[in-house]
């Protein structure tokens, strides 16, 4: 073949769960240029909050994301208790880190099983969802929700710990951690797991900080950074945890950070069980929160999540914006894809566990008299043009004359 | 490092294939929801006042409380629009009579939206 | 009475309502194994018959004949090569001495024509499915070939008629195949394009690989075939590895089910331990690993033949 294949995969693909688009040039089987192209699944999460109160914008914070939804509001969270001076119980402090390695356990399990289905291992992908499952019931039964738990509010946590809960946590926890031990021996023993994730995606520690990664992918490349240990919030300080590393820089590494992280999270939960104390779980907020600006910080079980959040002295926050963990990891994203090949390619987009509508951001098109307004025609010829540019035409697609919303 | 062998999981694999499987045929069988599950909301509108917390909290402006009787005889009449409504309860949080209770019912799916605006009094 | 069987039994009805059959024991056991309820009896019907009333959509590009006439041509050649396998008893419909060969030349024409199907619709994910199907025809062939062939040394004999006439009166040799029966599970899963070996239409890299085009009745057809080859392929096994029959037509029958049953649910067994492997992994072990086996297979047998 002496033209190189420019494939498309994306926005629409099925080995990707959200759109975005990756065009990647093939020299045969090789990947020897890929080009990432995001922002299809853009919500106006942070405009939408500046016109809603604190209450109401925790609710939108919590939904940036569907996996790591606890992570983006206790984030959030903490940055306007620290605005208002407010200090949690210390009560609701530990229910909000037994619900943040909860939802560790679960994101974790479930990108096993995606990372499974990549690389055509349905058993795999079957058996850590079934028991992920397990985990989500113990979700539903303390906050009444399976994934957007509405378990946080601005002072504390809304639901408490009952002593039955305890007893049913820890019979998952023991399940859970049974279950994950075969993981990772399975991980460590077969041989086309191996042959399919060893020596694949590679990113060198150096590379890992020079693209600014985040989270487990920086953990495999055997940087030991978590914000649960070099920034600790919530009762992090006093928990003795292990930070996973390992050094093989591959996706296989980051499996098996994954797969361990999931047996530090049972530790964690445990100790807090453990050692709970009694008392309120909620402190009393004021609805007005003071003028003042706030960054603050949180592990996501993708990697750090951050917050800024700039208050103006009424009820409704005047910029909120949110730095997800899949944003700092897209941009090693292209250099990792080089090299390897184009049935690498799933494995190691899904090996970053990608959240494409937590990365998405606006884009400002600017017309030739430079207003800033742009009409929803020139949007469609825009789109049009761009996607002539990459090969496609879509202008002969009719457009319903009226759209209902 | 431990031997590697292809199909390792066959010892766990294989077995399964004769066990009880995990999953249940949902509409057909029933699913098990526990009973503070967020679902449905309930109104009573004897408790209620009329403040209207939860309108001013609700994100997705699901709920509206009117005022059906008069300005000196108030009776509270509350539209849920169940195809906005996120179950975050924040509403139930927000009340100071706990008028609003969320039940455990959580099949409200419809073909028609219209069906999804449900009125309680 | 000749069109009637070749119609009924053992032809195009049986192996329709076969294949059904076998695709939804196949499915089943995968999802069992999976920890899954599993379909319905009736699903792999259902999906059938859905597929027949979506719409037809040919790319604008396309040799519009070519590409309605490849899915015809592909169950076709599985039709014709299951009339020449034995069923029931040692003969089959129509036997000659080297059946075996044409039977297996026959199974790899379905290949062929997803390969033709990817290459004629000109789309990217059709393209790469087409050139990775035809690079892992070289791969399994070699060493399917080498496997099947291996008893038919020992039974010096070209034919199943003859094969079958060979093992019956010496039973005791069968198990000296056992290594070929192995080897010929394995590139099974390879021709049918099944995990380990379903690089050519690894959903989650390039879509449905020589398929994607298709859609509809057409993609229905092609679907009918994957479900007619596994059919064609458990019968080859039966008969050249198990090739015992009973004299009663009914019991020979339910012996020929309990045969490919047992070769299925090997095959659903095995689709669901391992990741799916590389094409040029693929390629790598099946020369490496499935060709050397052979050989010794074949080396093995000459000198068993040679000995008594």
């Amino acid at each position: 073949m002496s033209k190189n294949l420019v494939i498309p995969i994306g926005p629409q693909h099925p080995s990707l769960k959200e759109p975005a688009c990756f065009t990647i040039t093939l020299e045969g089987e090789k990947v020897i240029e890929a080009d990432i192209g995001i922002g299809y699944n853009h919500r106006g999460i942070e405009k939408s909050c500046e016109s809603r109160n604190y209450y109401q914008a925790l609710y939108i914070i919590e939904r940036v994301c569907g996996i790591c939804s606890h992570s983006h509001s206790t984030c959030y969270l903490s940055g306007v208790e620290k605005l208002a001076g407010v200090e949690i119980p210390r009560r609701a402090a530990f229910i909000r880190t037994i619900f943040g390695e909860l939802e560790r356990l679960h994101s974790h399990l479930l990108w096993l099983g995606v990372a499974g289905h990549e690389i055509g291992f349905d058993t795999l992908f079957m058996y850590t969802w079934r028991d992920r499952e397990l985990v989500l019931d113990i979700l539903a039964m303390l906050c009444g929700n399976r994934v957007n738990y509405g378990i946080n509010t601005l002072g504390g946590v809304r639901r408490d710990l009952e002593p039955q809960h305890i007893d049913d946590i820890r019979r998952m926890c023991a399940k859970i951690e049974e279950r994950n031990n075969y993981y990772v021996n399975l991980a460590l023993s077969d041989a086309t797991l191996a042959a399919r994730l060893s020596g694949v995606g590679m990113l060198s520690k150096e590379d890992a900080l020079k693209y600014g990664a985040v989270g487990p992918v920086l953990r495999a490349s055997g940087v030991k950074s978590d914000t649960r240990r070099n920034d600790p919030y919530l009762i992090y300080p006093e928990i003795p945890f292990d930070v996973i590393t390992y050094d093989s820089c591959d996706v296989f590494g980051r499996v098996v950070v994954r797969v361990l992280e999931i047996n530090e999270s049972i530790k964690i939960i445990r100790y807090c069980l453990d050692n709970m104390p009694d008392g309120d779980i909620i402190a009393k907020m004021p609805r007005k929160i003071p003028a003042g600006e706030v960054v603050s910080r949180y592990e996501a079980p993708r990697g750090e999540d951050v917050h800024f959040i700039k208050a103006n002295g009424t009820d409704i926050p005047e910029r909120v914006k949110v730095r997800a963990p899949s944003e700092a990891n897209w941009h090693s994203m292209a250099h990792m894809l080089k090299g390897d090949y184009l049935a690498d390619t799933p494995i190691i987009i899904a090996a970053i566990d990608p959240c494409y509508s937590c990365t998405d951001r606006a884009i400002t098109l600017n017309n030739a008299a430079g207003s800033k307004r742009t009409d929803w025609e020139a949007i469609r010829k825009h789109g049009i043009e761009f996607y002539r540019n990459k090969g496609v035409d879509v202008s002969r697609i009719l457009l319903p004359e009226k759209i209902n919303y | 490092m431990k031997k590697k062998i292809p199909g390792a999981i066959i010892k766990t694999a294989f077995p399964t294939i004769f066990q009880k499987p995990a999953t249940v045929g949902y509409p057909f069988e029933p699913l098990k929801i526990d009973d503070d599950y967020r679902g449905e909301l309930t109104y009573d509108a004897e408790a209620c006042i009329g403040c209207s917390m939860c309108m001013r909290d609700c994100p997705a402006n699901a709920i509206e409380i009117i005022n059906i009787g008069t300005k000196e005889d108030k009776k509270f009449k509350a539209i849920f629009h169940l195809d906005h409504c996120i179950y975050c309860g924040q509403c139930v949080d927000s009340c100071p009579k706990d008028a609003l209770v969320m039940s455990n019912n959580i099949e409200l799916a419809s073909l028609d939206r219209n069906n999804l605006k449900v009125e309680r009094e | 009475m000749e069109f009637f069987q070749m119609l009924v039994f053992p032809g195009l009805i049986f192996l329709s309502v076969y294949s059904f059959a076998l695709e939804y024991f196949d499915r089943i056991v995968y999802a069992r194994l999976q920890n899954r309820q599993g379909p319905p009896w009736y699903q792999p019907i259902a999906d059938f018959f859905k597929l027949l009333g979506k719409e037809v959509i040919v790319p604008a590009s396309v040799s519009k004949l070519w590409f309605k006439l490849l899915p015809v041509f592909a169950y076709a050649a599985n039709l014709a090569a299951f009339l020449y396998i034995p069923l029931t008893s040692a003969n089959s419909l129509y036997p000659f001495s080297g059946d075996l060969i044409v039977v297996l030349y026959l199974l790899t024409i379905p290949t062929l024509c997803f390969f033709l199907a990817g290459y004629i619709s000109e789309g990217v994910y059709s393209g790469l499915g087409a050139v990775r199907a035809l690079t892992q025809l070289f791969a399994y062939e070699v060493p399917l070939f080498m496997a099947l062939l291996a008893p038919a040394i020992l039974a010096d004999s070209w034919s199943f008629a003859g094969i079958s006439a060979y093992y019956s009166a010496h039973p005791i040799m069968m198990l000296v195949n056992i290594p070929a029966f192995i080897i010929a599970i394995i590139a099974a899963q390879g021709k049918l394009e099944r995990t380990p070996f379903d690089a050519p239409e690894a959903e989650t890299e390039i879509v449905a690989g020589a398929f994607t085009e298709y859609s509809g009745k057409l993609l229905a057809l092609f679907r009918f075939t994957v479900d007619a080859e596994l059919v064609v392929v458990a019968s080859l096994l039966a008969a050249v590895f198990l090739p015992f029959y009973a004299s009663n037509f009914i019991i020979s029958f339910i012996l020929y089910l309990l045969k490919t049953v047992f070769i299925v649910f090997i095959l659903a067994v095995f689709k669901g331990l391992m990741a799916r492997l590389r094409i040029e992994q693929i390629v790598a072990f099946c020369w490496k690993w499935l060709i050397g086996i052979g050989l010794l297979q074949i080396v093995l047998n000459v000198i068993i033949k040679g000995a008594f």
